[in-house]
C-alpha cells in the first residue's frame, strides 16, 4: 500500500509539475465542445433574407417584423422587382428571399387571393430547406393571429409543419454527444502518453524489476489521471449549461457518476493502447484514432444508430460513447434516473473492467513471453 | 542464506521465434563478485539478464538468483535484487529526494529508512546541495552515480547493471567503478554488461559472449593468458572474428 502510495504521489507530481500539459488538458475540453458546438449545431440563426416588396403597405410591413423578430433573419435587401434577387444570391449575399405580391394588404382585405414567393439557396440544401420551413411558419402564425385564413387561403399554407424552434434545441442533442467525444480523446490520451513516455525513457523498466504488481502499476496511472478527467466532466457540464443552456433535468450526482465512469472506461482504453505500443507517437495516434472515429461515426451523437446498416449497429455496441451518450441524453434532457439507464452503466462499467484486467494482463504478457 | 552462488544458471536458454537469443548459457557468480558480461551488441548480454531479473521467462534451463528460482520465485527475486538499466531509471521531473522517497517505497522501506539512507547515500556521492534539484537539472554523470546509487537503496543481495557507463566520460566511468567496488565491498553481488572493454579489466570475473553462448569465462588474467592476448579487447576480436585474427598465428609471420 505504501508503495502504491509513492506510485500516487509521483503521478501527482508529473501532472502538476507540467503546467502546461495540465492547463491543455482541462481547458482541452471545455474549448471543443464550444468550438464543435458551434459547429455542428443545425439551428438556423440571422439566415440572410432578401425582402421584394413593390409596394410595401401594413401587411408586408408587419411580415417583415416578424421575420426579423425570430431572430432567425436578418433581412439584409429590399428591393423593389425580383430582377434583383439573382444577382443577391449568385453573390452569396442573400440566404433566403421572401417575394410579395404587390397591393397585397388590398387583395387580403377584399378577400383576394395573394401571392408569396419563398426562395431558398438550393447549392446549401440544408439551410434552403430549414428557411423554407421557417419563413413558412412565420407566415401561418402571422395568419393564424389575424383571425384564420380566409377560405382559399389568401397566403400560402405550406404542407411543411415544423415546430417553431426559437430556442436552440439542437444543442440539446449534440452537447451530450460533444461531452463524450472530448472526454474520450482526452482520457485516452492522458493514461497512453503518460504511460509510453515511462516507456521511452526507462522508468517502467526500473518499475517492473521492483516488487511491484502489475496492477499496482496502472492503478497508480488511472487515479491521478481519473481526478483530472473529473474537473474536465464538471468543466463541460457547466459549459453544457451555461453556454448551451442545455437542461439538466435528471440527478446531477448521478450525471458526475456516469461522466467519471465514462472517464475511467476511456482511461483505460489509453491503458490498453500503451501497453501494447511502445513509442508515445504511436500510442497518440492509436488513441486519438481508437478514439475519435468510433465516437464520431458510432455512438449517435452526430448519425443516428437505428438508421444505420445492422453491422454498423452492431459494431456500435462495442463503442462506450454510445452508452455515455444515451446516459447523458437521458440524464440531462429526459431527467430519467438509473432505473433507466442500469443497462448502459453495467455496460459501461463492464467495459472498464474488461480493459483494465485485459491491459494488466497485457502488462504480465510483457514480462513473460 | 549462505549459499555460496548468488547467480546459478545452468542451460538458461531464450528463443525468439527461430531465433536462439541466449542459446544453454552456464554460469555461476559467487556472492561479493563484481561479475562481467561481454559482448557484442545481439550477443544475447541484455535477454540474459532480463531472464534473471524476472522481466523475461526463459525458454529452457534453470536459474537461480539470491536463492531463487527464476521461474517460481520470481516476486522474491525482485525484493533481492536492484536493477539500473542503460537506459535512465529516475523520473527527471521530480527532485534528487522524491526519486530516492519514490523508490524507498516502493521497496517498502519505513520513513526513517528512508530518511537515513537518502542522507548517507547523498553524503556519500557529495550531493547534498542538488538533494531538492530536479533530476534533470544534474549533470550526466550525477545522474547516473544517483541512479545507481537509488538501485542500491533497499540493500540488494544482486545488483544488475546493463550497460550503466555508456555514453558517461571517463572520470565519470571510474569514479563509477568506485561505486561498484563500494557495493561489492559491503557484500553486494555486481553482475555488469558493458561493451567498454578497458572496463572488463575492473571486473573480478568476466565471461564474454558470442552469439548467444558464453565464449569464454574466466578471471581476465586468466584470458589474457588463454588466448596469449596483451588485453581483454585482443581476446574479445579474436573470440568474436576469429577468422580475422587466427590465434595460432601471430601477425609477424605475414610478413
Amino acid at each position: 500500500m505504501k508503495a502504491l502510495a509513492g506510485l500516487l504521489r509521483k503521478e501527482v507530481y508529473h501532472i502538476l509539475r507540467d503546467r502546461r500539459t495540465l492547463v491543455v488538458i482541462i481547458a482541452l475540453p471545455v474549448l471543443q465542445v464550444i468550438l464543435f458546438g458551434y459547429a455542428i449545431r443545425t439551428d438556423v440563426d440571422h439566415v440572410r433574407l432578401a425582402i421584394v416588396d413593390p409596394e410595401p403597405d401594413a401587411v408586408t410591413l408587419a411580415l417583415r417584423g416578424r421575420f426579423t423578430a425570430a431572430g432567425v433573419f436578418s433581412i439584409v435587401a429590399v428591393v423593389p422587382r425580383p430582377d434583383a434577387l439573382e444577382s443577391l444570391f449568385a453573390r452569396g449575399i442573400a440566404q433566403g428571399a421572401v417575394v410579395f405580391d404587390g397591393g397585397l394588404a388590398e387583395k387580403l382585405a377584399r378577400g383576394l387571393p395573394a401571392r408569396l414567393l419563398i426562395v431558398a439557396d438550393g447549392s446549401e440544401p440544408n439551410t434552403g430547406s430549414i428557411v423554407r420551413a421557417y419563413a413558412a411558419a412565420v407566415i401561418e402564425a402571422y395568419e393564424r393571429e389575424r383571425g384564420g385564413a380566409p377560405r382559399g387561403g389568401a397566403l400560402i399554407v405550406p404542407n411543411v409543419r415544423m415546430r417553431f424552434n426559437p430556442t436552440r434545441e439542437s444543442s440539446n442533442l449534440f452537447v451530450p454527444g460533444l461531452m463524450a467525444f472530448v472526454l474520450t480523446i482526452v482520457s485516452s490520451l492522458m493514461t497512453a502518453i503518460s504511460l509510453t513516455r515511462e516507456k521511452e525513457t526507462g522508468t517502467m523498466e526500473a518499475l517492473l524489476v521492483s516488487p511491484l504488481r502489475p496492477w499496482q502499476i496502472i492503478v497508480g496511472k488511472v487515479l491521478p489521471y481519473l481526478a483530472v478527467g473529473f474537473v474536465s466532466v464538471i468543466g463541460v457540464i457547466l459549459e453544457a449549461r451555461l453556454v448551451f443552456q442545455v437542461p439538466l433535468r435528471g440527478s446531477i450526482a448521478l450525471l458526475l457518476f456516469e461522466g467519471l465512469l465514462f472517464i475511467l472506461v476511456s482511461l483505460s482504453l489509453g491503458i490498453l493502447i500503451s501497453a501494447r505500443t511502445s513509442s508515445q507517437r504511436v500510442a497518440m495516434m492509436g488513441a486519438l484514432i481508437g478514439t475519435m472515429l468510433p465516437t464520431m461515426l458510432l455512438s449517435g451523437f452526430i448519425f443516428p444508430i437505428e438508421s444505420m446498416p445492422w453491422p454498423l449497429q452492431a459494431i456500435s455496441f462495442a463503442v462506450p460513447a454510445r452508452w455515455f451518450v444515451l446516459v447523458a441524453r437521458g440524464i440531462m434532457l429526459k431527467g430519467v434516473g438509473l432505473a433507466y439507464l442500469w443497462l448502459a452503466t453495467l455496460i459501461l462499467l463492464g467495459m472498464a473492467l474488461f480493459l483494465l484486467v485485459v491491459s494488466t494482463r497485457s502488462f504480465h504478457e510483457r514480462l513473460e513471453s | 542464506m549462505t549459499e555460496a552462488f548468488a547467480i546459478e544458471a545452468r542451460d538458461l536458454t531464450r528463443r525468439f521465434g527461430n531465433f536462439t537469443a541466449v542459446d544453454r548459457i552456464t554460469f555461476n557468480v559467487r556472492v561479493g563478485e563484481v561479475f562481467g558480461f561481454l559482448g557484442a551488441n545481439g550477443a544475447g548480454k541484455t535477454t540474459a539478464i532480463r531472464m534473471l531479473t524476472g522481466l523475461l521467462a526463459p525458454t529452457s534451463g534453470q536459474a537461480t538468483v539470491a536463492g531463487h528460482d527464476v521461474y517460481r520465485e520470481a516476486e522474491r527475486i525482485k525484493r533481492d535484487i536492484g536493477y539500473m538499466s542503460q537506459r535512465f531509471s529516475l523520473y527527471d521531473d521530480l527532485t534528487v529526494r522524491e526519486n530516492i522517497r519514490l523508490y524507498g517505497g516502493i521497496y517498502d522501506l519505513s520513513g526513517q529508512e528512508i530518511r537515513d539512507r537518502t542522507a548517507r547515500m547523498l553524503g556519500r556521492l557529495g550531493l547534498e546541495h542538488a538533494a531538492d534539484q530536479f533530476v534533470r537539472a544534474i549533470p550526466l554523470g550525477w545522474r547516473q552515480k544517483l541512479a545507481f546509487s537509488v538501485a542500491l537503496l533497499h540493500q540488494p543481495r544482486v545488483v544488475f547493471l546493463d550497460e550503466p557507463t555508456s555514453g558517461v566520460d571517463p572520470i565519470t566511468r571510474r569514479q563509477f567503478w568506485e561505486l561498484i567496488y563500494d557495493a561489492a565491498a559491503r557484500g553486494t553481488t555486481v553482475l555488469v554488461t558493458t561493451h567498454y572493454l578497458d572496463e572488463a579489466e575492473y571486473c573480478d570475473r568476466i565471461s564474454i559472449m558470442v552469439a548467444g553462448r558464453i565464449g569464454a569465462l574466466g578471471t581476465p588474467r586468466e584470458l589474457k593468458q588463454k588466448f596469449s592476448a596483451d588485453s581483454i579487447d585482443e581476446v574479445f576480436v579474436r573470440l568474436a572474428r576469429p577468422d580475422v585474427h587466427p590465434p595460432a598465428s601471430p601477425p609477424e609471420r605475414q610478413a
